[in-house]
């Protein structure tokens, strides 16, 4: 019998949504509108020395990595599963582009991280 | 053999028919904003590794009307979809006992209600006071 590969999508889907739902919100507000406006925080604390600083410390790296591959993997699982919602009846096609954008953006921002340096 | 065309019941938009359903797929859709912002997350390191001038302009991007509204939009979504994760979080679990008695399921939501709160509180405090 061919073995399921849904476990392995299940769980980064799974993880994904307890970090969204921890840090999604938060992020967003931080990363989106509090910054850009200027309110509630000095401009210094999203500047380059500090973000650069950031991405090259292993806990920057690992959150980096963590928080923009656990949100793809999540989303894109919800998205794939959605299309049938919506009448798209996907097969391996969709499934293939779905996953393989969340694999592809994972890989992509380890490359980053570590041309960044340490 | 004569073409036979059996009725297929059209399912367009069947999730606006209901409320509950209408709920359903606003937390779905709440999957396409985080995926964009994963994606805008992932541009900002691109930039970071192209050095201080790339990385200014796409803080000065966020900066775009546009942006802005985005991300309000994103908030309220990515906030909807926290709230539903851990409200359904007790039916996805085993359940848990304590002195005999089942731990009721608004109870476990409320953990996670409060861990949400306090990962933020300690994600604002650490980018804004360490500067």
């Amino acid at each position: 019998m061919k073995r399921a590969n849904e476990p392995i999508f299940w769980s980064l889907f799974g993880a994904g949504g307890v970090l969204s739902a921890l840090l999604g919100p938060i992020l967003i507000l931080l990363t989106g509108i509090v910054a850009p406006v200027g309110l509630w925080m000095p401009p210094e604390a999203v500047g380059y020395p500090r973000m650069l600083a950031f991405a090259q410390s292993w806990c920057g790296k690992a959150l980096l990595l963590a928080v923009i591959s656990l949100f793809l993997w999540h989303a894109m699982h919800r998205i794939y599963h959605s299309l049938h919602d919506l009448g798209v009846h996907a097969g391996a096609g969709a499934a293939t582009i779905c996953y393989g954008f969340a694999l592809a953006a994972t890989l992509a921002t380890a490359y980053l991280l570590l041309i960044i340096g340490f | 053999m004569s073409a036979r065309k059996p009725y297929v019941r059209s399912m367009d938009g069947w999730w606006r028919r209901n409320p509950f359903f209408m709920r359903y797929m606003v937390r779905e859709a709440s999957a396409v904003f985080l995926a964009i912002y994963a994606v805008i997350l992932l541009a900002g390191v691109f930039r970071l590794s192209q050095g201080a001038a790339a990385y200014e302009a796409w803080l000065a991007a966020l900066r775009n009307p546009l942006a802005i509204v985005f991300h309000g939009i994103a908030l309220l979504v990515v906030a909807y979809h926290a709230y539903t994760w851990w409200k359904v979080m007790p039916k996805t679990m085993p359940m848990l006992h304590v002195g005999g008695r089942r731990i009721p399921e608004m109870a476990l939501s409320a953990v996670g209600w409060a861990a949400t709160l306090a990962a933020s509180l300690v994600v604002y405090v650490l980018v804004r006071g360490l500067s």
